[in-house]
């Protein structure tokens, strides 16, 4: 039993991460239909930069800060200078320059900082909190800062008239452009929140799976299957459909490992994790491609 | 009285595709002008050009400035509220949100709040939906919506694309008896394009007839109802 609590503990958060991935993804995917595939390797260059600064002397949290500001700063210019001259570039075209980016973010955190392994610190006092046996305190702090700052979000969207300018704008630029709306900069705004997300993500699971140039592979793979789980369409839904993919897997590991405890044969354990996730982005295109909550849009064409 | 807005020469273009030539007019402070036609004339392109959404030549001036360096975003600013067809409504917005959306350029609360109660006292039942999503509302709610979107502005000049489209008769007239008193009693110039001819000049003191993007005709309502071309080919009888 003890176990088994374990597993959906650390399944919560690893979801709070993917979840955290997954509304990045879906963040933009809303305004510009597209689907950054360098989300988590910017994510990965954020964490490399509050690592940096931790070296240089500063505390975590204002590592952390520092690095999410500036990471918000990096989003917009991306838009504004990259993306922004690829407004009428077929979707082809705008794939490449994702995985441009990708790759030129994964190449320049090799040059600049090495593809050496870095341990990276956890801000949450071993001794402070934590229940003793079921979730480390590690593990609950990266669920109450994720939930904090998808909290931050939710009421930004919510409450504030940016944020509503922003939905506006995601859902109807041409309408939004008639109440007055700058479209083009909640674009970049939107980038720019996203880049923030993701650098929350990275900052937080680096202490999980060390810092590395290519620490967010995976994560970039189950943040995917998140927002599809979820509804690609839906920022609520990706939140959830993290959540649902980090104890999923887990339980089906956990599932796996009961089974070849009792019969001795092994079928799946905590190496087909990520098998696990790219099963359920494929039984979600088949099945419900809209997503457990997004909704099924009909385009004219 | 120099004219609230003047389009002189004005052209407009889908990508090679030229779709209006040489559209002129003027719109009077405080007058109803309506632009009439047949489908494909340019009405709707001539709203969409006036607001800078097609690539345009020519010029648009409105209270004496030049209008056709702006972007949409800025023309909008000059207080130049544009209802666009087929509803302009955010449809997964809540009407409440869509509403104050709509003040989104504005600063001054207090008199957003105003106009807020003077929107709720044209269409009651809005104030009834506040919550509900834009787009369950049924058509006739729908274009109340967008116009009391466009009321939030404190509009000087209103654009009505099709206002009439695809509504129940009873509810056209509900409608279109509004917007006379939003003419009357706010002082805003409206142009209207409508397909409806017999009703859109019953409202208008000006109409200019398009045809194929050009202007061929144009006068006083009351002018233009009784010309027998005009007659025949859209007031049908």
């Amino acid at each position: 039993m003890e176990q088994f609590l374990q597993q959906v503990a650390s399944g919560l958060a690893n979801g709070a991460i993917y979840a955290c991935v997954a509304l990045a993804l879906v963040m933009i995917y809303v305004s510009t239909d597209h689907i950054n595939f360098a989300q988590g390797e910017m994510a990965m260059f954020s964490t490399y930069l509050s690592w940096q600064l931790m070296t240089w002397g500063l505390s975590f949290w204002w590592a952390f800060i520092v690095a999410v500001a500036l990471s918000f700063v990096m989003g917009v210019l991306i838009e504004r200078l990259i993306l922004r001259p690829l407004h009428n570039a077929p979707v082809l075209s705008i794939i490449v320059v994702f995985i441009g980016l990708l790759a030129i973010f994964n190449s320049v955190s090799g040059a600049i900082w090495s593809y050496l392994i870095k341990e990276f610190p956890s801000p949450f006092p071993k001794s402070s909190f934590g229940i003793a046996g079921v979730i480390g305190p590690h593990q609950l702090g990266v669920v109450v800062v994720t939930l904090i700052v998808l909290g931050l979000l939710f009421v930004f969207f919510r409450y504030t008239p940016l944020g509503l300018a922003m939905r506006a704008a995601a859902q109807n630029p041409q309408m939004a452009r008639l109440v007055g709306v700058r479209v083009d900069w909640m674009l970049a705004l939107g980038w720019g929140l996203a880049a923030s997300v993701g650098a929350v993500a990275g900052i937080m699971v680096a202490h999980i799976v060390y810092l590395d140039p290519n620490m967010m592979g995976g994560i970039l793979l189950y943040a995917f299957a998140s927002a599809l789980v979820g509804g690609i369409s839906n920022p609520a839904g990706a939140v959830a459909g993290g959540f649902i993919v980090g104890i999923l897997e887990n339980m089906v590991a956990f599932a796996g490992n009961q089974i070849e405890k009792t019969t001795g044969i092994y079928i799946i354990g905590n190496g087909e994790k990520l098998t696990v996730a790219l099963i359920i982005v494929i039984f979600v295109l088949t099945v419900k491609p809209a997503g457990l909550f997004g909704r099924v849009v009909v385009k004219r064409v | 009285m120099a004219a609230l807005l003047e389009v002189k020469g004005l052209k407009a273009f889908y990508g090679q595709t030229q779709s209006l030539y040489d559209v002129g007019f003027e719109i009077e402070t405080g007058g109803i002008t309506t632009l009439l036609g047949a489908n494909g004339a340019g009405k709707t392109t001539t709203l969409r050009a006036i607001c800078n959404m097609v690539r345009r030549e020519g010029v648009v001036r409105f209270d004496g400035k030049d209008m056709m360096r702006l972007p949409t975003e800025e023309i909008v600013r000059q207080r130049i509220a544009h209802v666009p067809e087929g509803r302009g409504t955010f449809t997964t917005l809540t009407v409440d949100e869509n509403l104050r959306i709509a003040a989104y350029t504005r600063r001054d609360g207090a008199a957003v709040a105003r106009e807020r109660e003077r929107v709720f006292a044209y269409f009651p039942r809005l104030s009834e939906r506040l919550q509900q999503q834009a787009g369950t509302l049924s058509g006739g709610e729908q274009q109340m919506l967008a116009i009391a979107r466009a009321l939030m502005l404190a509009p000087r000049l209103m654009l009505l694309d099709e206002p009439s489209f695809g509504l129940a008769p009873l509810i056209v007239v509900e409608i279109f008896r509004i917007l006379r008193r939003i003419n009357e009693e706010e002082k805003v110039s409206i142009l209207l394009v409508e397909q409806n001819a017999a009703l859109a000049l019953d409202l208008a003191d000006h109409a200019y007839v398009l045809e194929t993007g050009k202007v061929v005709m144009s006068g006083p309502s009351a002018v233009v109802k009784n010309d027998e071309n005009i007659r025949k080919s859209y007031l049908g009888y």
